[in-house]
């Protein structure tokens, strides 16, 4: 993992320390309202429907078991006990006093953390694969890149005040785990026909209420050229990006407006002539970041690992969590063990302070001290021997962490919601929690197979309605909550955008829909094809006329 | 009298010698005055002949190359913050100083607050219109928020890539 060094520290408590002299200014009656919210806001702090949120920083998802103690303690001491894992792989805390954040701030620096633009119309978190290092067949590790893109988009002089909040996503494989094609810039590291290693730079994806997909700006940018690179894109959506309309003020409107060819002329222009004065990435910066991440001492182990392979033979319940929590590693003997946040009728993406107390204490037992935070609100334990797969399963199991769910039907995504969030038009927990309820069965989840459920409580799409393979969006109709269902949508590097089923339902009225659709999938369904490959080939008429039928 | 303007500059309050001419005033003869964009355009070979230092104010919305050609005229350009959060100036800036050569005073109007003042003069800008209740201990304060950078722009300001690096060769 990335360690700070001298400066990162400095930075950091620099932040915390004129963040606390905000909040004196505000409580002595020196700032109003209006003027401390731009300044909290800098700092993650939303007021939300209750009370203040705080939303705290986990670059590219990844944690440490000391860092993750800290936020286990934050929920303890200033929270109800729990905090929330979010889709931009962060954590946010529901129930905060104002008086407190500068305290949570200091108890973060002291751990390399911090709430740095994770909200206003800043660049927000740097997302990437939630397997980089250890999946097989990565060109490079996207956390290299990923750091050095927290460490130029931090307190960006230019780029601070942007028409809206801005997200960079990277990743270093086939399939694409990390969304990339949903940002507003999107980074695949790409190897050109002389073997040297690169960018293909995307720009414009996008949810929301009109969602899009990046499009290809350049194919190869060489890594020296990275962040000079991404100061032109940045520069041209800054000057030209529509400030009259927040729901049109993205840079996929942009992007979308000029088309691509024009949009990349802009930013080929400016970058021809600021390219030698732009932020430099030398080689020793990239070399000294990337020691960071270099792989930790993996043992060699003999494979098949036979205490694993009994373990799996002998425990049915263990080997069921094996076959969908469970991803290969490339190191052999290894494995990628998935602690899913999706216990059936549980809050999608909520641990317990207890809870991260554990995991931390497992990371460290099990997996080098290192945990990670997916897009799918789950947890990962990257470097876990195969032979403590076992062991590992029975501690998780025993404080309600083994739900053996990954990428199946009750493994939703969803938003806040109505229960926290000041812009939701619905509820989304309740909705994720009824669907689960319906489908408890773990027989019946694993004969479904993958299926995507992604609810967000309004068109801001925080929960990924647009691109789960079922979405699900909340909507008021006339001050009651209704429920939009699109299918189809997909958001890896073939991604799609879900099209609409028809009329929406009520609450009550949505796990019988989604089982309708799940039953007509399964009596469509070839041999072994997944909902997704049912819809393309199929298409949405099937499903529309066994939903809507009358009776 | 048009309301007397709070610059700072180079670290305090200065004189301003610069008088803002509306559009619809005549232009003195002599001394430093400063136009609209849109006067520029319209009057351009009368204010280049004039004989006094000339600065223009270019409103946030305007593209900068329009006045690429014409940089080597002015003295002075003033950019406006319409509000707060509206950060089209941060760019225009970086564009006369890093890609056009930009060598004049660039100065910052509008809704100059506090909490801005450290990124403008990391933009380029080297003069900044204040409210009138802003002390001069208000802009040393700001100035003084972080003292450590990832970014090199347009100031002397060592990004920590550098530093890092430096040390790491003298070792």
């Amino acid at each position: 993992m990335y360690r700070y060094d001298a400066i990162d520290q400095r930075l950091v408590d620099e932040r915390a320390a004129q963040f606390r002299e905000q909040v004196r200014r505000r409580m002595a009656g020196e700032l109003s309202d209006l003027e401390f919210k731009p300044l909290r806001l800098m700092n993650g702090l939303y007021l939300q429907l209750h009370a203040y949120m705080l939303r705290i920083a986990v670059p590219y998802g990844t944690l440490s078991s000391a860092q993750m103690r800290v936020l286990a303690t934050i929920g303890r001491k200033y929270d109800k006990d729990y905090g929330h894992f979010t889709t931009r792989q962060n954590i946010q805390f529901n129930w905060i006093k104002l008086e407190d954040a500068p305290d949570i701030l200091d108890d973060l620096a002291a751990v390399e953390m911090h709430a740095i633009q994770t909200s206003g119309n800043c660049i927000r978190n740097v997302t990437a694969d939630q397997y980089a290092g250890v999946a097989a067949g990565e060109i490079e590790d996207p956390r290299i890149y990923a750091e050095i893109i927290r460490q130029w988009s931090t307190l960006h002089p230019e780029f601070s005040f942007l028409p809206r909040k801005f997200k960079i996503a990277v990743t270093g494989v086939f399939p694409d785990r990390a969304a990339v094609k949903t940002h507003d810039i999107g980074l695949f590291i790409r190897r050109n026909g002389k073997g040297e290693v690169g960018f293909e730079v995307l720009a414009g994806g996008g949810q929301g209420r009109t969602p899009m997909m990046a499009q290809t700006v350049r194919d190869f940018v060489p890594k020296a050229e990275l962040l000079a690179y991404l100061e032109s894109v940045m520069r041209i959506y800054n000057l030209m990006g529509r400030r009259d309309n927040i729901y049109k003020a993205r840079i996929k409107i942009l992007v979308h407006s000029l088309g691509i060819d024009k949009f990349r002329a802009l930013v080929e222009e400016d970058y021809a002539a600021t390219r030698d004065s732009g932020s430099p990435l030398p080689a020793a910066e990239i070399a000294r970041i990337a020691a960071y991440f270099a792989p930790p001492a993996y043992e060699r182990i003999e494979t098949p690992v036979r205490a694993f392979e009994a373990a799996r033979f002998e425990d049915r319940d263990f080997a069921r969590w094996v076959t969908h929590n469970v991803v290969a590693h490339k190191q052999p003997g290894y494995a990628i063990a998935v602690i899913s946040l999706k216990p059936e009728g549980g809050v999608p993406g909520d641990a317990t302070s207890d809870q991260m107390d554990r995991i931390a204490d497992f990371a460290d037992r099990y997996s080098f001290g290192e945990v990670r935070v997916t897009h799918e609100q789950n947890l990962v334990m990257p470097n876990v021997k195969q032979a403590d797969l076992h062991a590992l399963w029975r501690e998780l199991a025993a404080h309600g962490l083994a739900t053996p769910n990954l990428g199946l039907i009750t493994d939703i995504i969803a938003c806040p919601g109505l229960d926290y969030c000041a812009l939701a038009n619905a509820r989304s927990i309740p909705i994720a929690q009824r669907i689960q309820e319906r489908f408890m069965d773990r027989d019946r989840q694993a004969l479904i197979g993958e299926l995507k459920i992604k609810i967000s409580g309004c068109i801001n799409a925080c929960g990924h309605h647009h691109v789960g393979h079922i979405g699900i969006l909340g909507v008021d109709k006339q001050g009651e909550e209704f429920y939009q269902i699109t299918l189809g949508g997909s958001a890896d590097e073939n991604a799609s955008v879900g099209k609409i089923l028809g009329k929406g339902f009520p609450a009550e009225a949505v796990p019988d829909a989604i089982e309708k659709l799940v039953d007509t999938y399964l009596d469509l369904r070839a041999d072994g094809e997944p909902f997704l490959d049912t819809y393309r080939r199929v298409g949405i008429e099937p499903f529309k006329e066994k939903v809507y039928a009358a009776g | 009298m048009p309301p007397v303007k709070h610059v700072v500059k180079h670290g305090t309050f200065i004189d301003d010698e610069w008088l803002a001419v509306g559009d619809e005033d005549a232009v003195p003869g002599e001394g430093a005055v400063t136009v609209s964009f849109g006067r520029w355009q319209t009057e351009r070979e009368a204010l280049a002949g004039r004989n006094g230092p000339l600065g223009l104010r270019l409103p946030a919305d305007a593209d900068p190359a329009a006045i690429r050609a014409d940089l080597d005229r002015f003295e002075l350009i003033v950019l406006d913050f319409p509000k707060f959060n509206d950060g089209r100036a941060f760019s225009q800036a970086r564009m006369i100083r890093q890609r056009f050569g930009f060598a004049g005073e660039i100065r910052a109007t509008g809704h100059v607050i506090r909490d801005l003042l450290l990124f403008m003069a990391r933009c380029g800008f080297d003069s900044f219109e204040l409210a009138p209740e802003r002390t001069i201990d208000d802009w040393r304060a700001a100035m003084r928020e972080f003292s450590v950078w990832y970014q090199p722009a347009a100031d002397a300001r060592v990004p920590a890539t550098e530093l890092r690096h430096r040390a790491m060769a003298a070792e």
